[in-house]
């Protein structure tokens, strides 16, 4: 059964609307479509003169040797990142699952992270791994590992992306023991008297029927790695060293920000948003059609 | 095929004691059905026969096999949920397929045994399809279809006709029965519908708060119910139960509502003025010139027959079941065949057997 409001007047459901149109309007498509604009023009050194300059911005941008590196920096920060992230927060889910009568104070542990402000959580991982401070760090370089993140490129982008996944299992999490219970108990158990042992059935029932709740957070993360971890870039790493954790959105905001190279910056900003868009296109196609049983 | 026996199952969930203690020997294909009020323990005693759950104290075997501390995996069983309890994610074929799979058969063997099963069942054409596309019925059928393929020692039903409408039912009720008599499998059925528990089971386990109240064949159990529970759980409508008293030394009783009846089978064994509880069914009771004064309160026509309830004179209640219309009366006057009575034991609720010769 589908059930209608109907509104008297014309006016109102425009009206109730409003407000949220309106912070959309004035946060969303106002800035976005600057952005476009300012994607086709170009300022001189000084930022005295404006000149139109077409598509230049974005062939200059995708011929860029720097930029073919950033992307490649988001593609292994953003693929580690959301396995990482769905992988642990499956395992606890599961973990979880089991003890539900503990599942509350577990949760409310587990959502911490995801609470805390990036450069707090960045903190709390320059006390861990900072070379001469951190605890692990500092043991790390004890067991003559030579560890320094701040040197070391690789070892930076190891530690942004655990940063990066840590803030994101408990949301994870959340979204994997809400799918695990609502697996009805009898399937399981229906499997258990069918000869499955646990390792089976989690393969051959729960992780198939948890694919709905998989897909939406694999694109879910992916947005969040490509795009909301500027943040805990920023604190940890400011995209260093030598541009080794320099990811899409780190560099939109250096080339906008600290090169007040506005044309550039928004051109990259427009190639993040046609991206943002096409995951969520995939995203709505699949969760609504493909991704069911 | 084989045998099951339970021993002292008992079963507690932290404090609350589930069962008391339930024994149960099953005979080779034999069709036991369990029956019981809503909480009295049938689920628990049959997921614990399937090692779902393990019993608190008690010993299951299977074929004289412990196996008690077995997995479920590891007893050869298949049960029938009352939800079903499909794999959502897969069509019929690889629900049936599944347990076969798991088990490392051969892939023809395994089609040989789903072909089988889908077509005993009438499943063949649906397959392909996934569960939420089958209705109630089909599903059903599946579920049994994924049960027989198995060709499991034994079968396990969890009232697995409940979620079906009442025409329905009945079809997969006699469905069932000979599906069970045709393979001939030791089946364990969980119900709380008396007329699918008439009518399926070879012996009827009815259980009471946790107690094995009396287990015998569906006939016996009508026609000797061993306490009050018993006799008030099956028939429809209920037996009637009337208060009276041991007299004329054990040959009579004196009911509360005033007529005296002798005991048609012989005299009970108990002192005199012990309180009595005497059954009757409705359909036993005969208008007659003499007799209890019945005033009607309801009246129920159900076409081929009609139920009657009121009130005696002192205030016990009686329903009353006669073929045909109902009579256009608001009184009634009723005989107790004295042949049709039950007689229990008010204080325990148990039967009362006259005292051997
Ligand atoms: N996991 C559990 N934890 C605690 N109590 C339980 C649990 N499972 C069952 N019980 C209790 O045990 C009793 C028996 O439950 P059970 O499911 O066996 O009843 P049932 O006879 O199958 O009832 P129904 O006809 O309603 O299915 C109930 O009082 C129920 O509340
Ligand atoms: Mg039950």
């Amino acid at each position: 059964m589908e059930r209608k409001t109907v509104f008297p007047q014309r006016l109102l459901p425009y009206l109730l609307l409003a407000p949220q149109l309106l912070i959309t309007a004035v946060f969303f498509f106002w800035p976005a479509a600057q952005a476009v604009w300012f994607s086709f023009l170009r300022q001189d050194a000084f930022g005295i003169r404006t000149s139109f300059v077409g598509l230049e911005n974005f062939t200059e941008l995708l011929a860029d040797p720097t930029y073919h590196e950033a992307l490649r920096n988001t593609a292994v920060f953003a693929t580690a990142v959301s396995l990482l992230s769905l992988g642990l927060g499956l395992l606890f889910a599961v973990l979880a699952d089991r003890r539900i009568r503990g599942a509350g104070l577990y949760r409310t542990l587990l959502i911490w992270p995801y609470a805390v402000a990036p450069a707090v959580a960045a903190v709390l991982w320059i006390f861990l791994f900072h070379p001469q401070v951190g605890l692990i760090g500092r043991w790390l370089n004890g067991v003559g590992l030579g560890w320094d993140y701040k040197l070391n490129g690789g070892q930076a982008m190891l530690v942004v992306i655990l940063a990066a996944a840590w803030k994101q299992v408990a949301y994870n999490m959340i979204f994997f023991l809400a799918g695990l219970q609502s697996i009805p108990p009898s399937v399981l158990e229906a499997a258990a008297i069918d000869g499955a042992r646990p390792w089976q059935r989690f393969w051959t029932i729960t992780f198939p029927l948890l694919s709905p709740t998989t897909f939406f957070l694999i694109v879910v993360n992916l947005v969040y790695a490509c795009f909301d971890t500027f943040g805990v870039i920023d604190a940890l790493t400011k995209g260093g060293p030598a541009k080794a954790t320099e990811t899409l959105i780190y560099r939109a905001y250096v080339d906008g920000r600290v090169n007040l190279d506005l044309g550039m910056s928004s051109a990259q900003s427009v190639v993040l948003m046609v991206v943002v868009i096409l995951l969520t296109m995939v995203q709505f196609r699949y969760v609504e059609r493909r991704v069911h049983y | 095929m084989a045998t099951l026996s339970l021993a002292g199952i008992e079963k507690s969930f932290g404090a609350t004691r589930v069962l008391h203690g339930v024994d149960l020997d099953v005979a080779e294909g034999e069709m036991i059905v369990i029956v019981g009020a809503s909480g009295c323990g049938k689920s628990t005693l049959l997921r614990i026969v399937a090692g779902l759950e393990s019993p608190s104290a008690g010993r299951v075997r299977i074929d004289q096999r412990d196996v008690t501390a077995l997995e479920p995996a590891e007893r050869d069983i298949a049960m029938v949920f009352q939800n079903y309890a499909l794999y959502p994610h897969m069509s019929v074929r690889e629900n049936m397929a599944y347990g076969l799979k798991i088990r490392g058969f051969a892939r023809a063997e395994i089609e040989r045994r789903v072909a089988e099963a889908a077509a005993l069942l009438e499943l063949a054409p649906l397959l392909d399809r996934r569960p939420r596309q089958l209705s109630g019925g089909q599903r059903q059928r599946v579920a049994m279809g994924r049960a027989i393929v198995r060709e499991p020692k034994l079968f396990l039903f969890d009232e697995p006709l409940s979620n079906l409408d009442a025409k329905l039912r009945v079809q997969m009720r006699a469905e069932l029965r000979r599906l069970q008599r045709r393979l001939g499998v030791t089946s364990l059925f969980v119900t709380h519908d008396q007329v699918e528990a008439m009518t399926l089971g070879d012996r009827l386990l009815v259980m009471h708060q946790g107690h094995a109240a009396q287990l015998a064949t569906p006939m016996d159990i009508f026609e000797r119910p061993a306490d009050t529970y018993v006799a008030s759980f099956i028939g429809s409508p209920a037996m009637n139960f009337l208060a009276g008293r041991l007299t004329a030394g054990g040959a009579a009783v004196a009911l509360a509502a005033g007529p005296v009846l002798r005991f048609a089978d012989g005299p009970r064994p108990g002192a005199e003025g012990m309180p009595l509880t005497l059954g009757i069914r409705p359909e036993h009771l005969v208008p007659a010139a003499e007799g209890l004064a019945l005033a009607l309160d309801l009246v129920e026509p159900l076409g081929s027959e009609s139920v009657l309830h009121g009130r005696l004179a002192n205030g016990e209640a009686l329903a009353v079941r006669l073929p045909g219309r109902p009579p256009a009366v608001d009184r009634l006057t009723l005989a107790l065949p004295p042949a049709t009575l039950q007689v229990f034991v008010a204080e325990t609720g148990r039967r009362l057997d006259p005292s051997p010769a």
